[in-house]
């Protein structure tokens, strides 16, 4: 099975953080929320083994505030 | 406050210039004692150019300010003669840890690589670098350093400088063929002539508390992003020499400077993360706010700026001074040989174009580091704290964590005073990039290749040499006016008086400038490669070393 790549894999880490930090100036928030989910979609097309998705899926939904909640 | 410094002073000194009927006339100028300026005459005086110094205050810099100092910074010091006081008196460290919370996230080793004369980084308050400079300068017999002389006026133009310069017993002028400009990041003369450092101020302040303590804590870089003993905030510690320590406290923009620097509002902030057993007395406190920016263009007719006074960087990244003396080592050498007769005016303007591309490098990392810190909107706080959050678990996310990159040497790759590559190199130093050191038996005794190299161009040869080829290229050196330094390694078929003889006996300067069997470096004063081949043909060295003295340069740059 695939396995998603938790290592750095990016060509340049502070290039992608100040591009993503620059698309989202001075938006509002509704257009911050559009420009993520968009971003989200082209990223996992660009994936596409389904497996791999639903290993980053299940990261991202570990969210803190929720663990917190549960207990 | 209780100080484990005291600041010396300088006396003033009347000049003879101020009694004369003309204004005197000085071939270099520099406007400014701090780091930039004193380096920039030393560097001159390394190529026998006479500069007076001018400066507005009678002593070094007032509190720690600028204390950590990068290898290169330290290369370059110990080329001007006072690299190995900072070494001694400085703190080493190469160890960072980034810490998120009460969990330590991520750590660096800055330099894990062996065979370095000096260490990735020491810190070292700004006045003991400053002192040690101010030191070394009076060694010298072509600097003329002058307390308590401001400058308050320059008039410029193609033809050279006129300086109106106060002191307490009235005004006086001088001229100058140039005039080098380093003054700091406000500087005066800068805007007196109607010139600007464009860029973005950030809306966020940082409290800086030196506190002296006996603590043993190990000397490595602390950084806390929403630290748990200062909630939301980020708090950098780190260990200067005489057991005073840097805490770099982020306050917010809403703080209030005049209160956040009272004793009383500090002491409960460094209780918080110390302990309220800790023993420590305060050694000097500041807020600050910054910016990054530069000037358009660093040279203005035959005005140079140099250090803050042209670009201007948070501190996050260590790239201020350090920025500072990158500079200077640009500029120093291309200005003697402009005034030697040796180059066209027109390497001057190189002194903009790869320093330009320093500071914008500079600004860059800064900026980024401090975007990372400091978000500018709810948004890219999620993305942030989501990142800091991932990176305890997930090493991808620890690329992303960015608490500074810390300043690495400047490399100029498309400089015009490259010579690129025809030969085949699987590595080593491309044209362009400072000479890594490398441990070297015979020579001068020092052991290091970099005491070898630098103030004038060198070619370092590897392999057969011929010595008639040798003497080819040293005549067409002589007719440029350049010296040349030729250092043979590991050479043993030819015996010139004029040659330096170096044993790679470890190896790690073959495997560092991929020497093989055979190989030639051309190396500028600077100690940057300028052009390298495999086999040694003096014609071809001799159209490098035109073309690094700018025989290339369009003459319409020149204007």
């Amino acid at each position: 099975m695939s396995t998603l790549n938790l290592d750095s894999n990016f060509s340049d880490a502070d290039a992608f953080y100040a591009a993503l930090a620059d698309i989202h100036r001075d938006r509002t928030p509704e257009a911050s929320e559009q420009i993520n989910a968009r971003l989200i979609l082209l990223l996992a097309n660009q994936v596409g083994d389904q497996a791999i998705l639903e290993q980053a899926l299940a990261i991202a939904g570990q969210i803190d505030s929720e663990t917190d909640h549960d207990k | 406050m209780p100080t484990s410094y005291v600041n010396p002073e300088y006396p003033y000194q009347h000049s003879p210039d101020q009694d004369a009927q003309l204004p005197t006339h000085h071939p270099v100028i520099i406007a400014g004692g701090g780091p930039a300026g004193l380096a920039a005459a030393m560097d001159l005086a390394q190529q026998g150019v006479r500069t007076v110094v001018l400066d507005d205050n009678n002593t070094v810099s007032v509190g720690s300010r600028a204390i950590c100092i990068a290898k290169r910074t330290l290369e370059i010091c110990d080329r001007y003669g006072c690299g190995q006081a900072m070494l001694d008196k400085g703190v080493t460290w190469h160890l960072g840890k980034v810490y998120f919370g009460e969990e330590q996230i991520y750590e660096f080793n800055l330099l894990p690589e062996e065979d370095h004369k000096v260490p990735a980084f020491i810190n070292l308050q700004q006045y003991y670098m400053e002192e040690y400079m101010v030191k070394r300068c009076m060694e010298m017999p072509e600097i003329e350093l002058r307390w308590l002389h401001k400058v308050t006026a320059v008039n410029t133009d193609d033809s050279g400088t006129k300086v109106t310069v106060h002191t307490s017993e009235g005004d006086y002028t001088l001229s100058c063929d140039y005039l080098l400009v380093a003054d700091g990041a406000n500087s005066h003369i800068r805007s007196s002539l109607g010139l600007e450092s464009k860029g973005q101020v950030f809306e966020d302040r940082f409290l800086i508390a030196d506190i002296i303590m006996k603590a043993d804590f190990p000397a490595e870089r602390r950084f806390w992003f929403d630290a748990p003993f200062h909630p939301g905030q980020s708090t950098l510690l780190h260990k200067q020499a005489d057991n005073v320590w840097r805490i770099d406290f982020q306050l917010g923009w809403d703080a209030d400077p005049e209160e956040e620097k009272k004793l009383e509002n500090i002491r409960p902030r460094v209780e918080a993360m110390l302990g309220k057993d800790m023993e420590w007395e305060l050694d000097w406190a500041s807020v600050y706010t910054f910016r990054c920016r530069k000037m358009d263009s660093f040279i203005h007719h035959r005005v140079f700026f140099i250090g803050d006074a042209a670009h201007q960087v948070s501190p996050f990244g260590a790239r201020g001074a350090n920025g500072a003396l990158q500079g200077v080592d640009n500029l120093g050498w291309k200005l003697a040989a402009v005034m030697q007769g040796r180059a066209p005016e027109s390497l001057l303007h190189t002194y903009d174009t790869e320093r330009q591309h320093g500071a914008k490098e500079n600004i860059l990392h800064s900026t980024r580091a401090t975007d990372f810190m400091t978000p500018k909107n709810n948004i890219t706080k999620v993305f942030r704290d989501t990142v800091l959050d991932l990176s305890r678990h997930y090493p991808f996310a620890r690329a992303l964590v960015n608490s500074g990159r810390l300043s690495k040497p400047c490399s100029y790759p498309s400089s015009p005073l490259n010579t690129l590559d025809s030969d085949n190199f699987g590595a080593g130093v491309e044209p362009g990039s400072p000479c890594p050191d490398a441990p070297v038996g015979g020579g001068n005794g020092s052991g290091w290749l970099l005491n070898h190299i630098g103030n004038r161009f060198g070619i370092l040869l590897k392999g057969e040499v011929d010595s008639n080829k040798l003497d080819h290229l040293v005549n067409s050196a002589n007719a440029l006016g350049q010296a040349l330094d030729l250092i043979c390694i590991d050479t043993a078929d030819i015996q010139r008086e004029d040659a330096v003889y170096l044993r790679d006996d470890k190896g790690v300067l073959n495997q560092r400038y991929d020497l093989g069997a055979s190989a030639v470096y051309l190396i500028r004063p600077d100690q940057h490669v300028a052009a390298r081949w495999r086999h040694f043909d003096p014609e071809a060295v001799a159209a490098a070393l035109r073309r690094a003295l700018g025989s290339e340069l369009a003459t319409e740059q020149a204007a």
